[in-house]
Order: structure tokens, then C-alpha cells, then sequence
């Protein structure tokens, strides 16, 4: 069905309104009668044994209600926060699984472990006790520096991780690889690091829970990407509260980017204290401490070989990276350099062999977990600027390069050498486009006319493949991961014919509320303005998987068509009864049930409230009501691609980089509302930007102080920071779910660092510079031109 | 130490609050005036989030004593649509400027206060007049064209 | 924050009084920094003297040759002056960049002047215009005012008044913010008067300073050209993830000169 609120419909968001007029519901905002509120004292070290912690004092402190240490949670026999995806080593052996109390217990391993928690009747008197908490460290000596994790004599951050090496994992065959590159024409080497970045989703993290002592019940508001995920791990792990006595609810949440994924101890302290306390905590972060304790990402140190023939085909490609844990293994931390990163080392192109180890590190630093594209944008950064650089090696145009070793349309589906298995894609036609909207032809002369006024002038392709939608859950649970990666839809139905369609993933901005209602209105017929899409509440909705890897639409979009399909066959029996019509002669158009043929007709909403009504009902085949469930696991990743085209200027004085023009044209498959689309690349490209030209977190190499650690030095990217961006779209459907939808969450991120940075490099080269680290800071860029210029007068 | 008296008008109707010393505007926005609109992204006065406007002019409610407040008049966002959206916040509708929302009643309450002043901007001038209010989801870009917008519609209009 | 306790007076003479008399009072013009300095807890005034309500030290007029600005004079209120810009343009300039809107609204020259922040931007106004710091008990020469790193020659209970700028034949200030902070990392504010030629640093120091050898050069030449070989050693200068001392060093030569471009525009 083709509406103006139908798939394809530029439709207005139905959650902005409230948005708009301050009166979104975020969990700062609720209002908790007697409410006490949180203050949780960090460690000021990044490594340091606890030799005593004295709350006599504190206690004292006015409006104190209750101090927690770890001890406390020993004594109660609370478990550790746990790692759900067991990596499993070169050897087979599954990774070191250092313990990860919810609060420190002997020792901190990082700038911002939790130390104690206070609750008072306020959050300044809580603040006031927490300063007059004694807590008698031995500082320890740290290792942050990731490169150096492995080296004889690091200060060690576990016993149960000697040499800090969590995992030596590996994929492919090096000895093959080997071969291939001692057949190469050529070789292109390059050693990279892949920045730390800290994920700053405008809400801080927070978190508010009570306890009922009637009923034995607890609820935690938490600003959650997954309340489901949230619940069964505080369930079945750490607070051994029944899962059926655990209410989670993740109400209007502010951004997330994979940070709000993952448990936290903060939030489980928080539920743990409702009861103890006997009146409902609050507990929302300042931005100090989600600079100090959100998950951090990326963060590689990264050497790679392209091998290529003489025609510049490639041949095979080596990558070796030693990806930064943090001090503690977060939800999914163990994954993200391996299945999500390794896996997608064959980009767009026929590479026939790849090999890559990864060895991945604890430090003295905050834990590492996914982050808007985890592994897939480290992945994109390693090959597109191999690719970039290898073109400029051989004097080729990256264009050309690219172009001759993208996989043909006509060899879907492809197997890649790194496990995947790519469902579809047409390459060509889409950096045909990207160079078309960013006017590659005229390049050179804007090169030359920028010249003129002193500055260099840059251009840089990316050409991105993300498998997003984790999947199916079989394959996943043989790769180590512990949980399902399906989704659940329910679809239900009101007597008068409104709807109810509750979803297990979450919207923490990306628009649900509106795509998932412009699915069910398409499908059924619903007005749009008679869908009500319910998420983020454990008691009213139906177990799911939340929100990330760019899942919601193509996994829990699908679950939402299936229990339509649920509807629909239903609806046809009950239409049939009351036309007196056989089933199999029941078409649905429209909205409508029909006898093809005839002139009878009855409206879903006539069938809906016959189903709840049921007098004139077939009740002896089919029950009552119309309320449907559906779980749809999907039978493969989905695989969006594009090609992003950067170009940028350099004043070679200062060393400041402009983005100048940005073009990224996608294949996500069949798109539901351009509109929300558009918002998701624009913001995921301005995350890109940022990793490239702006931000990067910076521990103090020997203290392990976080000196990045706030606005003021933490350099977020800003609105005059931009051009506006040119999209375009090509579109090859998902051949295995029911929309024929890829996935777009995280794809402008994923692509733009490399975008950039190539873009960067290819301004500067003529001056004879040869690599700038990322982000390409004015003090990096101006740094990298000095040494050139240095290199060049010795 | 004892609470302070403060008569203030807000969103143009009288208002009277105690607070202490040492609150913030937001903390009793958001706290005791159940005003949750405007929210606190940083506390630090880099991000924005927390804009309302003090006798006209934007500022940072979490970088304001409440204090302060006495005699003066405080706009907020819940003060700014009347039966109808402001024109900023349908365009914003419109044309999906806003994901998450968090920065939102930020950003309308500086870009109502730049219209205000300057009823023609520039790209430029719209992209530097919003650069004190951070956003993370929206790459800037819808923002930026629907404030264009408006003041396009909005002149067009008078 | 701390508790303290909260006055608003209504003059000079009440504020400083207020100031004098108590403990450990601290008076907030903005706020700009005061306010997060004290939410961070870094500070435990016992009072906060809010001169806010001080109507005598706000306002902008021209005497003689002279722009006084009064001390409570906000950023956006300098930056929008039609007395600043047609008397010194750069001034105007200057503050329409500082920090954000929100800032600008809140922020006043006095503050800024009296906190002394070595990446503020008007100290390099006041040192380059020869300015004149006024205050409750008397005048301060620009030179000399700034005595380090968030010291100034205030005394005890001494608050700014008024700031006086001689109007210059020509100025620019060239500003390379800090990519996070936008505080100045380098500012140069460069100004031809009919007392010589001033060039004043902010950012790179501990405070700000003037580099003599430019201003000598521009005395004679007031062109780019004649500083282009002039460079400020970067001992001293200040270094963080932002920017090393040497390079601080180097932008104090290119915004110099690009200021000096500017002011001959």
C-alpha cells in the first residue's frame, strides 16, 4: 500500500511533540515521593589497593540515610557484573574472565571504579558525606598505555589475566595469507591506531528504583537501551532478584550509542539499595562521572599489510590489533574486536584471503565496549585507508582501486574469506552516485583555485560494508554470545479498533514510535494516528532484545510484519464467518476483508470488535480477541554499504582542518521514512567526523588521569563545525526479511573517519607528509607538517 | 542556613519559590517547579541543554543562582507554545530536527532568541549562534535547516 | 556547592562593604566561572556578594577619546555596542566570540578582567589598548594589572568599576580557540595607537603578555610583513593536549600577523 503514512512516507514523528514542549519523560525527570538520592564516591587512582574505607564520619554527616561499600555487597553475596560473549582463543581456550565486582573491594583498577555509595536525603548532603569518606589507598603503579599492555614488566591489572592479555584470537589462515604475499606485486604496510572515544549521549546515565515491601516487588527506571536484557542480567547474575519481581523500565532516554547497553554498578547499586534503604533512590550521573565510567570505544592500535598483484587486485590482507579492554570486561566488550570487527575485514571487495589476530588487553582505564558501529567503523577505518594508501603507492585514482576489486553484483550471495556470508549488494552504481553528488570530475580545480588562497585542499573515499542485526541466534550461541538475537512484537488490539503494537527493542531518538507505526498502518490499514508503539517497560511489553547494531527495524520491524501476518489470518476466519464466505476465498486490500469477486466486504475494525464481542462469532474454531505475538530470529546479518566522499581544506599555518563538502550515498535497502533515515546518517557522519578531526579521550600516561575528561577538554563536535551533508540512496533489498530492510543506525559513523582521514592524507601529501594520527587535531595536523618539513631539509 | 524567598515571574506568570543559596536555576526548575523541559546535560554551562532565557536573553540555567531570580522574568520551554506550536517547534516537526529530545528545548530556546534579533541569518550565523548547544544524534544539519526555514516562513509571513 | 550565604546590594559602596565584612566573601559578576567553580567544589566562600543588582556598573558611553565600559557590562552587550563599533571595532569583535550566546548574555568584562584566566580574550584588549582599569579605590595602568596566573593588582575588597580604552587609530584581535573550550589557546590582540604600537598575548602564558620585538617592528612598519621572521620563544609558554608550548609559539607569530592583516583592512 502506497500513503502518505505508509512505507516510503516522509511521515512527522509522533514522539516529537512531547519533545518539543518539555514534556518528554526522562528518568531524571520522575517525580519519586520521599525520595532519596545516590552519590557514589569513585576512585580518584587509576590502581591502588584499598587498605581501609572509614564511614564513621560520614555516617554522622546530616541527611545520611545509608552508606554501602563492597564489603556490603560481599557479605550479601551479590554477584560480579558479567561479560556475555565468551571469546574463544587461538587455542580454543575461552578468554581470561578477570572478576568485575559491582563496587571495588581490595583494589581499583581505573579513574572513576566505584568505591562507595551514599545515599542521603539529598544530593548535596550525600555529596557532603561522601568528601568525608577516609579511604586509605597505596597507590599502585598503572598501565594505560595500550601499546605498551603486553610488555615484560607492565604493571598487571589481574592475576587472572597474566600479561594482561584477555584473548590471542585469530581468524584465518596465516600460512595462506603468508603465500599470497610473497606472490605480491606489491605491498602496502601501515600501522594505526583507532582513537578512544567517549560516547557523551546528551542524557547523562541515571537510574531510580524502589521497592515495594508489600509486595516484595522492585522497579528500576534506568536509562537503558535494553530494560529486558537489563532485568535478566541483574536476575540471573548479579542481584539474584526473580526476574518476575523486577520491574525495568527505560521510559524517554537521551541518546545512547551503545553506552547505555551494558549493566553498569551504578544502576545495580541503585536497585540493590531500594530495599535496604525503604524508600526509592535516584541516582543520575554528572557529566565527570560519564566521562569517567560510561563505556568507552574503539581504542586499537592496529598494523596491516595489503598484498596486491600488478594490476591492483588485491591479494590478501594481514591485520594485527591489540584492542584495549579497559580495566573490567563490559557486557560485550569481548566481542567487539572479534566478531565485530574481524569479521568484516573483507570490506566490499573479492580480498580471497585474510588473516586476523587480536589480542585483546586490560588497562588501568575505563572499560571498552560497543560504541555507535563497534568493530564494523575500526574495521571500515583499517581497510579504506589501507585501500587509500595503496592507490596512492601505485599512483592510481582510489576511485579506480576500489572499482577493480569491488565484489560484482552478480556474485550475491558472497562468501568472504572472514566467515560472513554478504546476502546482497550492488558496489559500483553506489560510489558511481557518491561521486556524481560530490562532484569528483571537478575536484582538481577546486584543489588549485583553494591553493590560491593558501590552503590544501583534500578529497577521501570510504566505501563502508556493516553487517548489522546480529543473527541468527544459533550462530551466534556457537560463537560464544549468551543471549538470543531475536525480537518479539505483539500486536493488540483494542474493542474500538486502536492498537497497541508493543515492540521489544527500545527508542532512545531513532524514531520508533513513528517507523514501527508506519509499518503496522501500511500492512493493516490503521490510521496512523490510532497505533500506539509501547517499548520500554519490562511489565507491558514482551521479553526483547532492545535496541543496537542497527537492529531495530530489520529484526524487530520484521517481528512487528509477522504478527501483522498473525492479524491478517486471523481476521480472514473471523471475516469469513460473518460473510459467510469460505476462508480461502478472503483477500485483505486495504484495510478491508474481501470475497474476491463479490461486493462483500468487512473492515478490520469490524472484525476486531467481533473478536472482542463475539456474538456472532466462530467460536467453536477460534478464540476470542485480537492480540497477537510474534518472535521472528532472523536467518543472517543484514549488510548495508555505501561509499562516503569527504573532501576538506587545511590551512597548513595552523594546522586546522575544514570540512569543506560530505556526500554518503547507502544502500540500507528498502527505507521506511526518509526522513528519520536522513537524521540517523547525518548524526552518525558528525560521530565520524568527530573520531576523525576531533575527539579522542586522553588518559595521563604514567597517573592514569582521564585529562580528557570533560567539555572543556574533551572536544565535542559542534553545530559550526559542518557543512550540511549530500545523501543519496541505492537500494538492493534484504533478500531474507520480510521488509527488504538493512539497517542504518550506525553507517555514517562507521564510514566517515576513513573518509576524512584519506581526505586529510590526500591534502597533504604534496607537501610530503605521510601520516597523520586520528583525530586530526590543528596541534596533530600542524605536528605532522612539521615533521615533514623536517624530514625534508635532512 | 535558611531558605530564601524569591518572587520571579516565569513563562509571564508570577511565581514564588524558596530555595537555598546555593541552587541553581535548573535544580528548582526542575526540582520544586516541576519545570522538567530544560535539562542538565553538563552542569558546566558547555552544552546547553539546560537554556532558558533570563529577561529575553538565553542563558544557562545551570551557570544561574535561583537566587537571581528575584524580580527578574524567566522564560522557559514549556512556556513557549501557546495553543498553537511556535512556528520553530512545528518546523522542527516538520522536518524531524530532533531525535532524542534531550537537547531539544535547548536548542528552541536559542533559536527563538536568535530569530528574535536577527530574522534573516545566515547559515553561518544560525550554525555559530547554536554552537553553545551540543546535540549528539542529529549531525546539526535538520537543525540547522529548519531554523533557515522558519525564518524564511516567519518573514514571509509578516 | 557548598552552602554561603546570598546578597544582592544595590551599590558599590554595599558590595564592598559586604566584601569587607565578612570571612570569606567572594563576588560574582557573571558567574561564568565562579558558579561552576564552586558546583565543582573548588571553592568554600562563606558569602557571595552578586553585584548583579549594582545598576551603577553596568552601561557603555564614550568621553573624550575614550570608550569606559562599566565593569557589568556583559560580552553580548560589548559585542552589539553601536559606541564600540564604530570606536574600536575589534573590541566589538573580541567579545561577540567569547564562549556561546549564553555566555555572552551572562559574562561580564569586569569578571573576566578581575579573574584574570590566562585563556581569557580581554585581557589582550586591555593590555593592547593601554586600557585603564578603574575601580573602587582608584586606577590601575594596563600594564601591570595582570600579575600571573589568575592574579591581578586588585587588593582586598577592590572591585573593577569601569574599564577606559583609548580609542585606537587601528586594531584586530585574532583568536585560535581551543577546539573544546573555545577559550583563547592563542589570541593576539594588535593595536596602533597614537602611543605607539601594542601587541598582547593571551592564551599561550600563564597571562597575558607583549611581545616587544613586533611591536618594535610595527612601529616602523605596520604591515605583516615586518613580523614574519619574529618569533616568541616557547619557554614558558603554556602546553596541554590541546597544543604544545612550541606550537602555542608559533600560532603567537601567525595570529599576529593575521591580526596585523585584519587591522589594515
Amino acid at each position: 500500500m502506497t500513503s502518505a503514512t505508509g512505507i516510503g512516507a516522509r511521515v512527522v514523528r509522533t514522539e516529537d511533540k512531547r519533545f518539543l514542549t518539555g514534556t518528554g519523560r526522562y528518568v531524571d525527570d520522575l517525580p519519586l515521593a520521599r525520595a532519596t538520592y545516590a552519590y557514589f564516591l569513585r576512585s580518584p587512582h587509576a590502581h591502588a589497593k584499598i587498605k581501609s574505607i572509614d564511614i564513621s564520619a560520614a555516617e554522622k554527616s546530616p541527611g545520611v540515610v545509608n552508606i554501602f561499600t563492597g564489603k556490603d555487597l560481599v557479605d550479601a553475596k551479590v554477584g560480579g557484573l558479567i561479560c556475555g560473549w565468551v571469546v574463544k582463543d587461538k587455542n580454543g581456550e575461552p578468554h581470561k574472565s578477570p572478576p568485575h565486582p559491582v563496587m571495588a573491594v581490595d583494589t581499583v583498577r581505573y579513574v572513576g571504579d566505584t568505591v562507595a555509595m551514599v545515599v542521603a536525603n539529598s544530593y548535596d548532603e550525600a555529596k557532603d558525606a561522601a568528601e568525608a569518606i577516609r579511604v586509605d589507598y597505596e597507590v599502585l603503579p598503572a598501565i594505560v598505555d595500550l601499546a605498551k599492555a603486553f610488555d615484560k614488566g607492565a604493571p598487571q591489572v589481574h592475576a587472572e589475566a597474566p600479561g594482561n592479555l584477555i584473548y590471542d584470537w585469530e581468524i584465518g589462515v596465516k600460512a595462506d595469507v603468508d603465500a599470497a604475499f610473497a606472490k605480491a606485486a606489491h605491498v602496502t604496510k601501515m600501522d594505526i591506531v583507532n582513537n578512544r572515544l567517549i560516547p557523551n549521549a546528551m542524557e547523562p546515565r541515571a537510574a531510580a528504583a524502589e521497592y515495594d515491601k508489600g509486595t516484595g516487588n522492585y522497579t528500576l527506571w534506568s536509562t537503558s537501551q535494553n530494560p529486558h536484557v537489563l532485568r535478566l542480567i541483574l536476575s540471573a547474575f548479579v542481584l539474584g532478584i526473580p526476574e518476575h519481581k523486577l520491574r525495568v523500565i527505560a521510559p524517554d532516554v537521551g541518546g545512547g550509542f551503545g553506552s547505555k547497553i551494558f549493566c553498569y554498578a551504578d544502576e545495580t547499586m541503585v536497585c540493590w539499595a531500594a530495599s535496604r534503604v525503604g524508600r526509592p533512590i535516584k541516582w543520575t550521573a554528572e557529566r565527570t562521572e560519564s566521562f569517567q565510567t560510561d563505556c568507552h570505544g574503539r581504542d586499537h592500535v592496529t598494523h596491516a599489510e595489503l598484498a596486491l598483484d600488478k594490476d591492483g587486485k588485491f591479494l590478501a590482507l594481514k591485520v594485527e590489533t591489540i584492542a584495549n579492554m579497559g580495566a573490567y570486561l563490559s557486557t560485550f566488550s569481548t566481542a567487539v574486536p572479534t566478531y565485530l570487527y574481524a569479521t568484516l575485514l573483507a570490506g566490499q571487495y573479492t580480498t580471497p584471503l585474510i588473516y586476523a589476530n587480536v589480542k585483546a588487553a586490560v588497562t588501568h582505564t575505563a572499560p571498552v565496549d560497543a560504541y555507535r558501529g563497534a568493530g564494523r567503523p575500526e574495521a571500515t577505518f583499517v581497510i579504506e585507508t589501507i585501500v587509500s594508501k595503496a592507490a596512492a603507492e601505485l599512483k592510481m585514482d582510489p576511485a579506480e582501486l576500489r572499482r577493480k576489486n569491488f565484489i560484482p553484483a552478480e556474485a550475491f550471495p558472497y562468501q568472504t574469506p572472514v566467515a560472513l556470508q554478504y546476502d546482497s549488494g550492488n558496489y559500483p552504481p553506489i560510489i558511481d552516485e557518491a561521486m556524481r553528488i560530490a562532484d569528483y570530475a571537478g575536484f582538481e580545480a577546486r584543489r588549485a583555485e583553494a591553493k590560491s588562497r593558501g590552503k590544501l585542499r583534500g578529497i577521501g573515499f570510504s566505501s563502508y560494508i556493516e553487517a548489522c542485526g546480529l543473527a541468527p541466534s544459533q550462530v551466534i550461541g556457537q560463537l560464544g554470545g549468551g543471549v538470543g538475537q531475536w525480537e518479539s512484537a505483539q500486536i493488540k488490539f483494542n474493542p474500538t479498533g486502536n492498537v497497541q503494537v508493543i515492540t521489544g527493542s527500545h527508542s532512545h531518538g531513532q524514531g520508533h514510535e513513528t517507523t514501527f507505526a508506519q509499518l503496522v498502518h501500511d500492512r493493516l490499514g490503521v490510521p496512523m494516528d490510532q497505533i500506539e508503539v509501547v517499548h520500554g517497560d519490562t511489565s507491558t511489553t514482551t521479553f526483547g532484545m532492545g535496541t543496537y547494531g542497527s537492529r531495530s527495524l530489520a529484526v524487530g520491524g520484521s517481528a512487528i510484519m509477522k504478527a501483522t501476518d498473525k492479524i491478517i489470518a486471523k481476521g480472514k476466519k473471523i471475516a469469513a464467518h460473518l460473510m459467510e464466505a469460505d476462508v480461502a476465498d478472503v483477500v485483505f486490500e486495504n484495510g478491508t476483508f474481501k470475497v474476491a469477486g463479490t461486493d462483500k466486504a468487512v473492515p478490520l475494525a469490524q472484525a476486531v470488535f467481533a473478536a472482542y464481542v463475539p456474538h456472532n462469532y466462530p467460536l467453536a474454531e477460534i478464540e476470542p480477541g485480537m492480540d497477537e505475538n510474534a518472535f521472528y530470529d532472523p536467518a543472517n546479518f543484514v549488510y548495508p554499504a555505501g561509499t562516503q566522499i569527504c573532501e576538506v581544506e587545511i590551512d597548513p599555518e595552523t594546522g586546522i582542518v575544514e570540512v569543506i563538502a560530505h556526500t554518503a550515498v547507502d544502500d540500507f535497502g528498502n527505507i521506511i521514512n526518509p526522513m528519520i533515515v536522513e537524521g540517523q546518517v547525518h548524526g552518525g557522519i558528525v560521530q565520524g567526523v568527530g573520531q576523525a578531526l576531533f575527539e579522542g579521550a586522553v588518559y595521563d600516561k604514567n597517573t592514569g588521569q582521564l585529562l580528557s575528561g570533560s567539555f572543556m577538554d574533551y572536544t565535542m563536535p559542534r553545530a559550526d563545525n559542518f557543512p550540511s551533508f549530500k545523501l543519496g540512496y541505492k537500494v538492493t533489498p534484504c533478500p531474507h526479511n520480510p521488509l527488504g530492510v538493512k539497517g542504518c543506525g550506525e553507517a555514517g559513523a562507521i564510514a566517515a573517519p576513513a573518509a576524512v582521514m584519506n581526505a586529510v592524507h590526500n591534502a597533504l601529501a604534496p607537501i610530503g607528509v605521510k601520516h597523520v594520527e586520528m583525530p586530526a587535531t590543528p596541534l596533530n595536523v600542524w605536528q605532522s607538517i612539521q615533521g615533514a618539513q623536517r624530514a625534508a631539509a635532512e | 542556613m535558611a531558605k530564601l524567598h524569591v518572587s520571579t515571574t516565569i513563562n509571564g506568570e508570577p511565581q514564588e519559590f524558596l530555595c537555598d543559596a546555593e541552587q541553581s536555576m535548573l535544580d528548582v526548575l526542575r526540582g520544586p517547579l516541576g519545570l522538567t523541559g530544560a535539562k542538565e546535560g553538563c552542569g558546566t554551562g558547555d552544552c546547553g541543554a539546560c537554556t532558558i532565557t533570563l529577561n529575553g536573553r538565553i542563558v544557562c540555567s545551570c551557570l544561574m543562582l535561583a537566587a537571581e531570580a528575584e524580580g527578574q522574568e524567566i522564560g522557559t520551554i514549556e512556556g513557549m507554545a501557546g495553543e498553537e506550536l511556535h512556528p520553530l517547534q512545528q518546523k522542527f516537526l516538520e522536518s524531524a530536527a530532533l531525535q532524542c529530545g534531550i537537547c531539544t528545548p535547548g536548542v528552541l530556546m536559542a533559536a527563538k532568541a536568535l530569530l528574535e534579533k536577527n530574522p534573516d541569518p545566515t547559515e553561518h550565523e544560525v550554525r555559530f549562534w547554536l554552537a553553545g548547544n551540543l546535540c549528539r544524534c542529529t549531525g546539526y544539519d535538520k537543525i540547522i535547516r529548519a531554523v533557515m526555514d522558519t525564518a524564511a516562513d516567519m518573514r514571509a509571513a509578516r | 556547592m557548598y552552602d554561603f550565604a546570598y546578597h544582592r546590594p544595590k551599590s558599590v559602596a554595599d558590595a564592598v562593604a559586604l566584601l569587607k565584612g565578612k570571612e570569606e566573601a567572594r563576588p560574582m559578576s557573571g558567574g561564568m566561572t565562579l558558579i561552576p567553580t564552586l558546583k565543582q567544589r573548588l571553592a568554600k566562600p562563606s558569602d557571595v556578594v552578586d553585584l548583579g543588582g549594582v545598576k551603577e556598573l553596568a552601561g557603555i558611553k564614550v568621553e573624550g577619546g575614550n570608550v569606559v565600559i562599566g565593569a557589568m557590562t556583559k560580552h553580548g552587550d560589548v559585542a552589539t555596542s553601536a559606541d564600540v563599533k564604530a570606536h574600536i571595532p575589534a573590541l566589538a569583535d573580541l567579545a561577540g566570540h567569547i564562549g556561546d550566546p549564553q555566555v555572552r548574555n551572562r559574562g561580564t568584562i569586569g569578571g573576566s578582567v578581575a579573574n584574570a584566566d590566562p585563556a581569557a580574550d580581554y585581557p589582550a584588549a586591555v593590555v593592547a589598548l593601554n586600557a585603564t582599569v578603574t575601580t573602587n579605590t582608584g586606577k590601575h595602568a594596563a600594564d601591570g594589572f595582570f600579575k600571573g596566573l589568575f592574579e591581578t593588582a586588585l587588593g582586598e575588597g577592590e572591585i573593577i568599576t569601569s574599564i577606559s580604552f583609548p580609542k585606537p587609530e587601528k586594531a584586530a584581535y585574532m583568536k585560535f580557540p581551543n577546539p573544546a573550550s573555545r577559550y583563547a589557546m592563542v589570541g593576539v590582540f594588535v593595536a596602533k595607537t597614537a602611543s605607539g604600537v601594542r601587541v598582547a598575548v593571551t592564551g599561550a602564558g600563564p597571562s597575558v603578555f607583549r611581545v616587544k620585538a613586533m611591536e618594535e617592528a610595527l612601529s616602523k612598519n605596520f604591515s605583516s610583513d615586518a613580523i614574519k621572521d619574529i618569533k616568541v620563544p616557547a619557554t614558558d609558554l603554556n602546553s596541554d593536549i590541546h597544543g604544545s608550548a612550541e606550537y602555542r609559539a608559533h600560532l603567537v607569530g601567525v595570529m599576529a600577523r593575521r591580526a596585523v592583516d585584519k587591522a589594515n583592512k
